[in-house]
């Protein structure tokens, strides 16, 4: 059994205060952590039920990006002529690499973007720091994510591509990636539940979004300059090019990275205090 | 004092009722309104912005508990109960004033929050854990004896869609009931399951309320107050009116609703119930009269109640619940119970029922309106303010023996039969 909140203010005596919080609050993540069970099991209970419920089950999480992949190939490569840019990488690869970290993201938004309403019997019922909601939204496509991942390995070696040993570094890419997930999430939840015509935007934000993301062109057919430092803001541009240069070893975005890492860490921080200081009104309006 | 749990200062809690009634918005509505606004400025100045319509759901709340004891809240719905303890337990935070709470506190505002219907009794029994506030280990430790608790045996990996509900309940409050805080916060949670059952976890809260644990209890089962807490608040629009021993806050709140009432009136924007049915009238009659208090048990009573439908629906059902005195369910009733009426059309319909003539003992009792949309939600239910209470007079039984009422609820005439016993009859060849 937890203590219930440690972020009203403690007076003498052990007392846990609850009174009205005004403007922005502190993070408390310490609180966070002491919810971490819970948040493996809210986790565990989305990536259950997916698997549970789809038809199809995890032949869908393969079928989803590979046939995703086959179509890219056809339309952008075969009919419009987009290469990977790189001679070494054939297109089918070189796509497939960045749905990869795409669809990791995409999914996370669609999934968390409802989180919170959706689980609006357990907001309004139960104490709890509500990050862990759509936290656990973000963490369920992992799984999808180490299928997704288990195919692009099948494909490379399918293709004759070895791994580099800048394949060491793909986990801070994998966390970049639920970074900017993360951040994005936050935004979109607590705001959902303030608004609740969000939840039509996402869908189309997620398809433009990934329009200015180099998924399906190299973004070295940007030139550098002012275009290409607006591309960067997109802290998925900045996972797209870690993860090619980790797993394929193209060519490394250089200091742009560092555009989209800033960008990813001030989301995140944003979102989280964002969704702090609405997360004390959630209850009443979900 | 040092042995003060709980404590509430100047606690309130406002709700904004929006001219649409709904507490949020669409993005769209809030930037229409702020490029309206600077506009509306100009043309009105010095007029509110907003004039919303405000809601006190808790007004200067101060309480004080001990531990170890057994809080029984008690009020009409709409009094706060359920905002206040949403309040103790933290999902929602006070408007003003304060709380100040020690020790680990367990709240129970339904049971089986968080049940997944897809996934097996084991999994939920670890879900639901998790999210009352068990560890792992300690799901892992009671887990037996949860499921013991909760009678459902084999089926414990079977999906909890497939469950009776009953069972889904025995399931879900077998998890709550161990749950092991040193303040337990329990709403309404006892109306759910059957009778039996009902009497296991009361004796599981009494078990938890026996060593020492402090409990706040929200029923509408005054008996199960009385015989559960040792105190008792009541609450009214918010406001907290009385404080003391369970018996005497119970005794005064039901002499409290004590003006006899055979039917009541709304008109069509104030009645109770959405577009899809409205409340208009619900009232008591006997021999063809509205039944001023006085209904005699040997007569047939009518219970009528007039609706208004905008919106028909197939699923429609419009009923009422019989309570004895204490507030405890005799029966509800459906006008789609027996046979398949027509979908009742948009208009203004009057339904009524007949409770049989030898049905009733003496005493008190309550109807309550229910309108439900079948399998979907209720309209109408536990609408204390359309309650109707009458009083029964005994005079139904034919026999010379049975003059003075029994013990019971219902005192109906059961026809009995005799016939000689086979064991008894005399041995012929």
């Amino acid at each position: 059994m937890r203590r219930s909140g440690t972020e009203g203010v403690s007076t003498a005596g052990g007392f846990v205060v609850y009174e009205r919080r005004r403007g922005w609050v502190a993070l408390d993540l310490r609180e966070l952590w002491s919810y971490r069970e819970l948040l493996y099991f809210l986790t565990w209970r989305d990536i259950l039920v997916r698997y549970k419920q789809a038809v199809l089950g995890v032949a869908w999480a393969v079928l989803q990006p590979f046939l995703t992949m086959i179509v890219f190939t056809v339309v952008f490569n075969r009919l419009l002529n987009v290469e990977s840019g790189d001679s070494r990488v054939p297109y089918e690869v070189f796509s497939f690499s960045g749905l990869l970290a795409w669809q990791f993201f995409a999914g996370a938004l669609t999934r968390s973007g409802v989180s919170l309403v959706g689980n609006s019997n357990l907001l309004t019922k139960v104490y709890f720091p509500r990050l862990v909601i759509p936290l656990s939204a973000v963490l369920a496509g992992l799984v999808d994510f180490v299928i997704s991942f288990v195919i692009l390995l099948v494909l490379m070696a399918a293709y004759g591509i070895a791994p580099t040993w800048q394949t060491v570094f793909l986990p801070l890419f994998v966390l970049l990636a639920i970074v900017s997930a993360l951040a994005v999430s936050l935004w979109l939840s607590a705001l959902n539940v303030l608004y609740r015509d969000v939840q039509y935007v996402i869908p189309f934000l997620v398809q433009l979004w990934m329009f200015v993301s180099p998924v399906i062109y190299p973004i070295d057919e940007i030139q550098a300059g002012a275009l290409r430092i607006a591309f960067s803001l997109n802290p998925m541009t900045g996972v797209i090019g870690g993860f090619r240069w980790a797993l394929l070893g193209q060519q490394f975005p250089g200091r742009y990275m560092w555009i989209s890492i800033a960008m990813a860490v001030a989301l995140l921080l944003g979102g989280l205090f964002y969704f702090r200081r609405m997360e004390r009104v959630f209850a009443d309006v979900v | 004092m040092s042995d003060v749990v709980l404590r509430t200062t100047g606690l309130s809690k406002m709700y904004r009722i929006g001219g649409e009634r709904q507490a949020y918005r669409t993005l769209r509505e809030t930037l229409a309104q702020l490029a309206r606004r600077p506009i509306e400025r100009i043309r009105h100045p010095g007029a509110a912005t907003h004039a919303s319509e405000v809601l006190w759901a808790l007004r200067d709340i101060n309480i004080e508990v001990k531990r170890g004891e057994v809080l029984g809240v008690i009020g009409r719905n709409g009094a706060g109960k359920t905002t206040l303890l949403k309040i103790l337990s933290h999902i929602t935070e006070p408007t003003e004033g304060r709380v100040e709470i020690r020790g680990r506190v367990g709240s129970l505002l339904e049971v089986g929050t968080g049940f997944h219907a897809e996934l097996t009794g084991r999994e939920n029994i670890y879900l639901n854990g998790a999210i009352l506030g068990m560890t792992r280990t300690e799901i892992k430790r009671k887990f037996d004896e949860i499921v013991e608790f909760s009678e459902i045996g084999r089926f414990l990996d079977t999906p909890v869609k497939r469950y009776s509900s009953g069972m889904y309940v025995r399931l879900a409050f077998a998890v709550a009931a161990h749950l092991d805080p040193e303040i337990l916060i329990v709403d309404e949670v006892l109306s759910v399951g059957d009778f039996s059952f009902q009497r296991k976890c009361l004796g599981k809260m009494e078990d938890v309320a026996g060593h020492g644990r402090t409990v706040l209890f929200v029923s509408h089962n005054l008996t199960a107050v009385t015989s559960l807490c040792t105190r008792a608040i009541l609450l009214d629009k918010g406001r907290l009116l009385a404080d003391g021993p369970a018996r005497d806050i119970v005794g005064g709140y039901v002499s409290s609703g004590d003006e006899r009432e055979s039917s009541k009136e709304w008109c069509a924007d104030r009645a109770l119930g959405d577009e899809r049915a409205r409340l208009l009238r619900f009232e008591i009659r006997q021999d063809g009269r509205e039944a001023r208090g006085g209904i005699r048990s040997s007569e047939t009573i009518e219970v009528a109640l007039t609706v208004k439908i905008d919106r028909p629906s197939p699923k429609l059902q419009i009923g009422f619940e019989l309570l004895d005195g204490d507030g405890v369910e005799i029966l509800q009733t459906f006008h789609t119970d027996c046979e398949s009426l027509e979908v009742l059309p948009a208009g203004i319909h009057a339904l009524s029922c007949d409770i049989p003539r030898g049905l009733l003992n003496a005493g008190r009792y309550l109807l309550r309106p229910l309108v439900a949309l079948y399998c979907e939600e209720w309209l109408i239910s536990r609408a204390d303010e359309a309650t109707l209470r009458f009083d029964v007079t005994f005079d139904h039984s034919p026999s010379e023996m049975w003059y003075h009422a029994r013990q019971g609820v219902l005192a109906p005439c059961l026809q009995w039969r005799q016939s000689t016993a086979p064991g008894a009859a005399p041995a012929d060849v």
